[in-house]
């Protein structure tokens, strides 16, 4: 490839991508080997360091690869089935890990190689994660660590390679700090994955049991001790992902019972006329949110508006996807299939109004519950005074569970 | 000035810097002459109008001008300036005629191309006449023009006019009657005042006998004029509805902070958080659906009528639960006259009814939108 001065201009970026192209027409490569040569020239993430699959540009930039690379009909690396990879685990590796684990671990995650899973929810630590009681034991004599507990709600945890991992290594700590964060290797002994069925009767997400699972401590990612600040990187990336699409008008979820409404006259009341328009409008004007908060970062000027689109989304999905289902009448009755599954990914287009409306009743739940989120935004965004609370101070130990 | 017909890149829903300038002018100014107590202290003596606010804020700071061409005296700026001007104005609930004069009559003015209408424009731009529509303040976009008053031949006007805004601040009345639209002065007319829910946008009945009028349009014109003016001013309505709920939102946070029971500032109840959060949510949402309406109306886009519809079925209802939640979240001083929230629950909730409900855009989005009642 070009080497010399890193490109940082939009043209540079352009050229570099042609490049890229020229030397590995997408129609007569490999998938894999094109995604390796991308990665190679630093057009993967662009924001990431040379040699890391970036080029240390802005990120912004990356859309003009992307749009480049797209026209060209370059293969993907399947961002939506690697989501965690590529959203929480490689961020958190690149500011926290050493050179031997980027090294090691941002090329074969980008590529898709290996997929990650993410192990920080338990049965007794949801939206007080720091509360989690998964145990990390350091073996003095082998300098492995052995990590017992279970983990809860891991997406991907069946076909994922490794896995980023809160465990507890000082109990006698207040919560927040006897916490150390690792890189779980999920084919270790020890590790057994269980699916867990859902309300929409598939498996989507997993238990994960950890019995005697030792990690050498070159997998610990950041200090001993020093883990919630690791997981804090890991948790902003999560909610910096979550809303930034751009959607068209009666795009998402508005869209199937908007249709349904046009084609089938015979399912139309008065009572669902009325209801079917608040939430049209209130799609169109959470569209226009989500696009003004683009227009806000575009233009280098954030606004905490981000903060509240994930509840938004929640309470429209719901309200929407129930609301369908009582426009289909006799039919909303029927459910497509409560076979056992076990998608790879959470597809609302192409399912059914009934699993659409199970499944949105996670939206309110995952990534972070929409009471957890109001505090935030009534917290951060308005200052308001945070709750009292009594367990910041307390060892971890003598907290009741 | 024409509209763009192609498929246009989205709408610019931010603020410019010199938007930002325009809202820091008229802010200035109505901190310094216009706060609650003064609003309120005016309301009371039954003359809410403050003509040298007014002056202050039409002439000097120019906003009335502002959707009219500079050929014809105007600032020749536009809908998205005006949208901040009302974002201020109802912030502030101020008691002046910026929304029936140089909005609505201004924008009916534009629709008449007769030289008559582009005088009395260069006036309403400088400041120097308030003009107000004789037509009820719930009339709605959308909605078929009453024609209550006649034309008694010549040019003379009978009829009666009821709920109507700013008519006791007007010098001159623009009239839709049943051979087109007029022009008549107030002194020809007569306006009684009208005892109404909003304290500080006061209403009037207008009467009308043999009033001599000057014909702006025909009958045709008249109701193309109106119907465009009545679609830019919902559609800026709900900026004087989004700057309405900031206030709202802001002064309650403010009032939680401080005011502590149970040992602790009210404000660290999860109970009590979880209301004002939502609230900023809706907020948030408000602005963009305000600012797409300001943008698509200032654009000529094909598709404001669609985005001026769901700007109002949804601001209209966000102004109300802010100055509903202002009144709970503050308890008994939220009950008083003394405090400010209830001049802020009259002007909101007299808002969700003027230029249409939000049912009535709801309606209109059905239209647009091609999802129609069964």
């Amino acid at each position: 490839m070009t080497t010399g001065a890193t490109p940082t201009t939009p043209e540079a970026l352009r050229a570099r991508t042609r490049d890229l192209l020229t030397a590995h027409p997408p129609a007569r490569t490999d998938r894999t080997a094109f995604l390796r040569a991308r990665f190679d020239a630093g057009l993967a993430w662009v924001h990431y360091p040379p040699g890391l699959g970036g080029l240390g540009a802005p990120r912004t930039l990356q859309a003009v690869v992307d749009a480049e690379l797209e026209a060209a009909g370059a293969p993907d690396n399947d961002p939506r089935r690697i989501g965690i990879g590529l959203g929480m685990a490689a961020p958190t590796i690149l500011a926290y890990g050493t050179e031997e684990q980027k090294q090691r671990f941002l090329r074969p995650l980008w590529l898709g190689e290996e997929v990650w899973c993410q192990l920080f929810s338990e049965p007794g630590a949801g939206s007080d994660l720091a509360a989690l009681a998964t145990r990390a034991v350091l073996d003095q004599d082998a300098g492995d660590w052995i990590v017992d507990g279970q983990k809860v709600w891991t997406s991907s945890a069946h076909n994922a390679r490794w896995g980023i991992l809160v465990a507890r290594t000082d109990p006698a700590l207040p919560k927040h700090q006897g916490i150390t964060y690792f890189l779980c290797d999920m084919h270790a002994p020890g590790v057994e994955v269980r699916p867990l069925r859902q309300i929409t009767g598939e498996a989507e997400f997993n238990e994960v049991f950890l019995t005697g699972v030792r990690i050498p401590d070159t997998h610990r990612l950041g200090a001993v001790g020093e883990g919630w600040a690791v997981a804090r990187t890991t948790l902003m990336n999560e909610r910096v992902s979550i809303g930034g699409m751009r959607i068209p008008r009666e795009g998402g979820m508005i869209a199937p019972v908007a249709a349904a409404w046009r084609e089938r006259p015979e399912l139309r009341t008065h009572a669902l006329h009325q209801r079917l328009l608040e939430l049209w409008v209130e799609a169109e004007v959470a569209r226009l949110t989500g696009e003004r908060l683009r227009q806000q970062l575009a233009a280098g000027q954030p606004g905490p508006e981000g903060s509240g689109m994930k509840l938004t989304f929640a309470r429209l999905n719901q309200e929407i996807s129930g609301l369908e289902v009582e426009l289909l009448g006799a039919e909303g009755l029927l459910y497509e299939d409560w076979t056992m599954r076990r998608p790879e990914l959470v597809d609302f287009t192409g399912r059914d109004a009934g699993y659409r409306y199970l499944r949105a009743k996670g939206n309110s739940i995952e990534g972070g519950t929409s009471e957890i989120l109001l505090n935030i935004v009534a917290e951060r965004v308005l200052g308001l005074p945070p709750e009292p609370r009594d367990d910041k101070d307390t060892a971890w130990k003598d907290l009741s569970r | 000035m024409t509209a763009p017909t192609a498929p246009t890149a989205p709408a610019d829903l931010l603020y410019s810097e010199a938007e930002e300038e325009l809202r820091t002018a008229v802010r200035a100014l109505l901190a310094a002459r216009c706060d609650a107590r003064t609003v309120l202290a005016r309301a009371e003596t039954g003359r809410p109008h403050d003509p040298a606010l007014w002056h202050t804020l039409a002439a000097e700071i120019g906003t009335a001008g502002l959707l009219v061409p500079e050929k014809l005296g105007g600032q020749g700026a536009g809908h998205r300036e005006a949208a901040v001007v009302l974002e201020e104005l109802g912030r502030a609930v101020a008691p002046v005629p910026y929304l029936t004069s140089a909005v609505l009559a201004t924008e009916i003015l534009l629709g008449c191309d007769t030289a008559e209408a582009a005088a009395l424009l260069s006036e309403l731009a400088s400041g120097s006449t308030v003009c107000t529509p004789a037509v009820p303040l719930t009339l709605a976009p959308g909605a078929p023009l009453p024609a209550p008053v006649r034309d008694s031949g010549g040019g003379t006007l009978t009829g009666t006019v009821d709920a109507v805004a700013d008519a006791v601040a007007a010098g001159v009345l623009l009239v839709p009657a049943d051979t087109g639209l007029y022009a008549v002065r107030a002194e020809d007319a007569t306006v009684t005042p009208l005892v109404g829910l909003d304290l500080t946008r006061p209403l009037a009945t207008v009467a009308l006998e043999a009033a001599p009028g000057i014909r702006l349009a025909d009958p045709a014109a008249a109701r193309a004029a109106v119907a465009g003016a009545l679609l830019s001013a919902a559609g800026l309505l709900a900026s004087e509805q989004v700057g309405l709920a900031e206030w709202c939102l802001t002064e309650t946070v403010a009032h939680s902070k401080g005011r502590y029971q149970f040992n602790r500032p009210v404000g660290s109840f999860q109970a009590l958080k979880h209301r004002m959060a939502r609230l900023w949510l809706d907020v948030a949402s408000a602005r963009a659906a305000a600012r797409a309406a300001a943008d698509a109306l200032a654009t000529g886009a094909p598709d404001a009528p669609l985005t001026v519809a769901v700007a109002q079925a949804y601001c209209s209802g966000v102004a109300v639960r802010a100055a509903e939640e202002c009144v709970q979240l503050h308890g008994g001083i939220g009950m008083t006259w003394e405090h400010p929230a209830h001049l802020y629950l009259k002007r909101a909730k007299a808002d969700s009814l003027a230029l249409g409900t939000a049912g009535h855009h709801r309606g209109l989005v059905a239209d647009f939108a091609e999802l129609p009642a069964p």
